[in-house]
């Protein structure tokens, strides 16, 4: 069932009459059984995947938390029969330590394992038959990849390290469990939200509020507008221009390259809009996933600001706690004693920023071309961390750090790197990639621009009309989020005539210039695929 | 709570962290600076800082940090 299907604002609609006609009580409960249904249209397989991930998980958080209780218990006991000790205090939260740290090594490896073998077996199978005979070339594996794994599967296993970590509880209720792993709205795509903030809303029983239904409602028709009449408008012209590496190169990969930014940023945000938007209408909070990215100054602001939960996920869970283990902590003592100020310094971080970003490669699919890509990243993080001074320098010469064209100058610098790095996800060939974007620089094609070959790409004039339009609207609506620093429907809702007009506009531009009869289905989304 | 300034200073020395509390929240310091300041109060402090205590309401005043670290080495 697509977001962008008559089946899923039909299922929607129905969610929404019967959450707040049924007693309170039963709305999470109807949620968990909507979200099962959800994933068994998609395919009754999937619920295996899911259901053991939730069980597994379910039993791990009981098991850490039996532990920390019977530790809790032991210190109690102590203190009362005057047995207590600091000594005896440390041994005994060493001990539940090392229990919870085997309990939540093994429900990781399992659950991690789930996603490797779905995932990644076949791209193992094609590499290690590069260096293989062609006779004796191992078969590929023909295996179910569950919707949404790589998003419910790190949600799981942010719940399990936070149980370890104690900054959550455990869930007692299975069922309760297994609405967070499976909450549908974000199931396709994210947010990967965490138990801690999640389960704040996602239990309580929900009284309908006008504002925050309509707001809600507001946010997804958001949402639809920026996915089905700008992503799937403009995705004709990007398969277009990848499609044909002969014919699409120089000034076209560059178009290419842009179009692209463009489809990726509201195929996404507009994704997380509708998801965002239907837990509002449930009065449930997730958290923001984007925060004006395109506004970002550096690649660095950029990933604070893009698909931020991912970001946070790896930074949290990865980053962290690799850079602060004693072994790192060790050797980052080494590099200073041993290899002088500079290394010293940046040794531990470059290697923990490496292997987040090769993870974070990974994460986004089994192939080259998302490894590179991640690398990408890693290499121009630092090098523009290495370049600070510098430019700190330039800055304190010239003074242009506070002028308004600098920043606009930055903010394009930024959208400019991340388009160019994101070919590697466009053409998924490294070489084809570095072949393409080379042509950007040595193939100047430029009177595409005037001759009517970007007529001839399967969108019309009247297509780019549409677009440039959306783009204003889109463009308006972040500028005012970035002076004012808020959301445009707190301004909105101050009129209810200008409120409900919004809605009507967002609708009717929707179902008007929605890209449905252009000789395709509706999509699904890029981030489905991760 | 001297030491904790001096580490902070020697990473961004124009902060006022006498009186700044939104440190993280203003992106003022990155995970790169966290990491930086916590392998320097392992060595200068000899206090370890575990991942799990890597929060922003931890890290977004030089205050929260030393309260932080005097918390760590009660406990130790």
């Amino acid at each position: 069932m697509l977001f962008v299907s008559y089946e899923f604002i039909a299922f929607t609609i129905i969610l929404f009459v019967l959450y707040y006609l049924l007693p309170k009580k039963w709305q999470w409960p109807l949620l968990l059984i909507a979200s099962y249904a959800f994933y068994w249209f998609a395919s009754p397989y999937y619920l295996i995947f899911i259901g053991t991930t939730t069980v597994t998980a379910f039993i791990a958080g009981y098991l850490m938390e039996k532990a920390q209780d019977k530790t809790d218990l032991a210190i109690k006991n102590a203190k009362a029969d005057g047995t207590y000790s600091t000594d005896l205090k440390k041994s005994l939260k060493a001990k539940a330590k090392a229990s919870k740290w085997k309990i939540l090594l093994v429900s990781m490896i399992f659950n991690l394992g789930i996603l490797a073998v779905t995932k990644y077996t076949n791209f193992v199978i094609t590499n290690i038959n590069k260096f293989l005979a062609e006779g004796s070339a191992l078969k590929a594996v023909d295996l179910i990849i569950p919707m949404g794994i790589s998003f419910y599967t790190f949600q799981t296993v942010g719940y399990l390290i936070d149980t370890y970590r104690g900054t959550v509880k455990a869930e007692k209720n299975i069922f309760k469990l297994a609405l967070f792993v499976s909450f549908f709205p974000q199931l396709v795509q994210g947010p990967i939200s965490r138990y801690g903030d999640l389960s704040k809303t996602l239990y309580s029983e929900h009284s309908f509020s006008e504002k925050g239904f309509t707001s809600g409602l507001i946010r997804i028709l958001w949402g639809y507008f920026k996915k089905v009449v700008i992503a799937d408008r403009i995705i004709t012209a990007v398969t277009s221009l990848i499609g044909d590496t002969d014919l699409y190169q120089g000034a076209f990969v560059m178009i290419a390259m842009f179009f692209y930014a463009f489809e990726l940023y509201c195929d996404f945000t507009g994704g997380i809009d509708i998801t965002i938007g239907i837990a509002q209408c449930l009065g449930i909070t997730v958290k923001e996933n984007f925060d004006l990215p395109y506004f970002s100054k550096n690649i660095k602001e950029y990933w604070n600001r893009w698909h931020i939960t991912m970001g946070s996920w790896f930074t949290d869970y990865i980053f962290y706690p690799l850079s602060v283990d004693k072994n790192m902590l060790k050797l980052s003592k080494w590099s200073r004693e041993h290899l002088g100020k500079f290394w010293g310094k940046r040794l531990t971080v470059y290697i923990s920023a490496f292997i987040v970003w090769l993870a974070t490669g990974v994460w986004h699919g089994a192939a080259w071309n998302f490894i590179v890509w991640g690398l990408m990243n890693f290499a121009v993080i630092m090098i523009s961390q290495e370049f600070e001074p510098l430019y700190e320098k330039f800055h304190k010469k010239f003074g242009f750090k506070n002028k308004a064209w600098y920043g606009v100058f930055e903010i394009l610098r930024t959208i400019f790197l991340m388009s160019l790095i994101r070919m590697f996800d466009c053409y998924r060939d490294v070489p084809m990639t570095f072949k393409m974007v080379g042509t950007m620089f040595t193939k100047f094609n430029v009177k595409i621009f005037s001759d009517g070959s970007l007529l001839h790409l399967g969108i019309s004039g009247a297509d780019y009309i549409v677009l440039a339009a959306g783009l204003v609207i889109i463009l308006c609506v972040s500028i005012y989020k970035y002076r004012s620093k808020k959301d445009i429907r707190e301004t909105l809702y101050e009129n209810p005539w200008i409120w409900y007009g919004a809605m009507a506009f967002l609708l009717i531009v929707t179902l008007l210039f929605g890209a449905y009869g252009h000789g395709y289905d509706a999509t699904q989304f890029i981030y489905n695929q991760f | 709570m001297d030491e904790i300034i001096a580490i902070l200073k020697e990473l961004h020395p124009d902060v006022d962290y006498e009186t700044n509390t939104s440190l993280v929240d203003d992106r003022i310091i990155d995970s790169f600076d966290i990491i930086s300041i916590v392998a320097e109060i392992d060595d200068r402090l000899d206090v370890q800082i575990p991942a799990e205590e890597i929060i922003p309401e931890n890290f977004n005043s030089a205050k929260a940090l030393a309260d932080l670290v005097a918390r760590l080495e009660d406990e130790d």
